[in-house]
């Protein structure tokens, strides 16, 4: 019988090679899928083209990856956290395509929905515009944006069940969700696996049928970025 | 002349009963704290929260509950969750009501831009590109001047743009501005700020109609 579950990282990432294009879920350090993050820095793969919000910071994330040289092309929005990306960005050893975060994010759903391409205002008149198709509708001006082809998405949920099936915790939905099934195949690591059944279809956020893959995260060190606290008074 | 803390409260005083407000990073994440009493104001932060809270006390932080700066928030009661696609649904549906933001330079035009500066930082844009391209209403809070010392009030944006013609209101250290078609024009003065002042920091061309009354906070 067919099953999606597979019993660590290592298992999971079958058949992720050098070069590939590889879609990554989270936003900053939140809801990151840490367990396949870090074996694919252990598993050594390099040439790697990956599409995710953010760069990680200089210790997490990726730039786990960016600090073992395994990137070659960077898509994102926001890099400001990793001076590691700065550098090797300001010295031509990485390249880079910075795009507006809500069109990377629906690019990522686009690619899940099987939409090729859309049209947004954002970046219109600036150099994200460069060279792509443009086009008024009721008088606003519109340019045309292209969905991703990945080989692999991987994302990361709170509680996932052995049909696939996830529910993600808090601000962690992010891009994890318009990322499951934005990839030819997508991974999704949990923090809880459980027995199909078990969860409430009506709280179901992402749909198994858009995972190909899950397991159980081995830990998560769910590292925060700026600790921001009130006092009590 | 106003700190930080009070350009943001002069911000807050753009705040309407039942908006939905996007605020950026830096300055505009201050205006949270100055929301006027009387009236009901809810924060969307573009990482998923609506309804977005203080931050939480010392101890009770949660890793998987942060705002779009990466930093540890609370969520109000009546608050949702929820993902990055959905999130720029609201903001570029035009369903936010207002965005604050900083910007490294803004024309007399309103265009804005605050994600680059080539061969030095590149930080990228984040959700600002969406939100200028979108927002009904945007407040820019900045200083008037750079570092060096030069206006950030120009005829042109000599750095790459994050969107043209957005601009609405600017508030700085010194003034509260309007975007209009002839230029910034002067609304109201910072305390214990000259229109003269104003005038020498600001590059682009500055519309100063009669009497400019001095900021009430």
């Amino acid at each position: 019988m067919s099953s999606k579950i597979f019993k660590n990282a290592a298992e999971a990432l079958q058949g992720i090679t050098d070069d590939m294009t590889i879609i990554f879920g989270g936003f900053g350090l939140c809801g990151l899928p840490e367990n396949c993050i870090a074996e694919i820095v252990k598993k050594e793969i390099k040439g790697l083209t990956c599409i995710s919000n953010n760069a990680g910071v200089d210790d997490f994330g990726l730039g786990l990856l960016l600090k073992k040289r395994q990137i070659k092309k960077m898509i994102a929005s926001y890099v400001g956290e990793n001076a590691e990306f700065e550098r090797q960005l300001l010295h031509g050893e990485l390249e880079v395509e910075l795009i507006p975060q809500g069109t990377l994010a629906e690019r990522c759903r686009a690619s899940t929905a099987g939409i090729p391409a859309f049209f947004t205002p954002a970046g219109y008149g600036t150099e994200v515009a460069e060279g792509k198709e443009t086009r008024e509708f009721n008088g606003k001006m519109y340019l045309l944006e292209q969905r991703f082809y990945a080989d692999f998405s991987i994302v990361k949920a709170w509680k996932g069940d052995t049909n696939g099936n996830l529910i993600y915790r808090a601000a962690t939905r992010n891009f994890n969700l318009p990322m499951a099934g934005a990839g030819k195949i997508t991974i999704a690591e949990v923090e809880e696996l459980v027995p199909a059944g078990e969860l409430d279809p009506d709280q179901i956020h992402t749909p198994g049928i858009f995972v190909k893959r899950i397991f159980q995260g081995e830990k998560y060190e769910k590292r925060i970025e700026k600790v921001t606290v009130r006092s009590r008074e | 002349m106003l700190d930080k803390n009070g350009i943001a409260k002069r911000i807050s005083k753009e705040l309407k009963d039942g908006y939905y407000v996007n605020l950026g990073i830096g300055i505009p994440t201050l205006v949270a704290n100055y929301v006027p009493e009387g009236i009901q104001v809810t924060f969307q932060s573009e990482n998923g929260l609506l309804g977005m809270g203080p931050f939480p006390f010392e101890g009770e932080e949660d890793a998987d509950v942060i705002n779009a700066g990466k930093q540890t928030v609370t969520m109000l009661p009546g608050g949702v969750y929820f993902d990055s696609a959905t999130s720029f649904a609201m903001i570029r549906g035009e369903h936010v009501d207002l965005t604050v933001l900083g910007a490294m330079e803004v024309s007399e035009t309103g265009d804005i831009a605050n994600w680059k500066i080539p061969g030095k930082m590149v930080k990228g844009m984040g959700g600002a590109m969406d939100l200028v391209a979108s927002a009904k209403n945007i407040i820019v809070a900045m200083q008037h001047v750079n570092k060096a010392g030069e206006s950030k009030l120009l005829p042109k944006c000599t750095l790459p743009l994050t969107g043209i013609g957005c601009v609405k209101k600017i508030v700085t250290e010194l003034a509260y501005l309007e975007v209009t078609k002839d230029g910034f024009k002067l609304l109201e003065r910072a305390p214990g700020v000259s229109t003269e002042q104003i005038k020498n920091a600001t590059l682009g061309k500055l519309i100063i109609d009669g009497e400019i009354p001095e900021m009430q906070l």
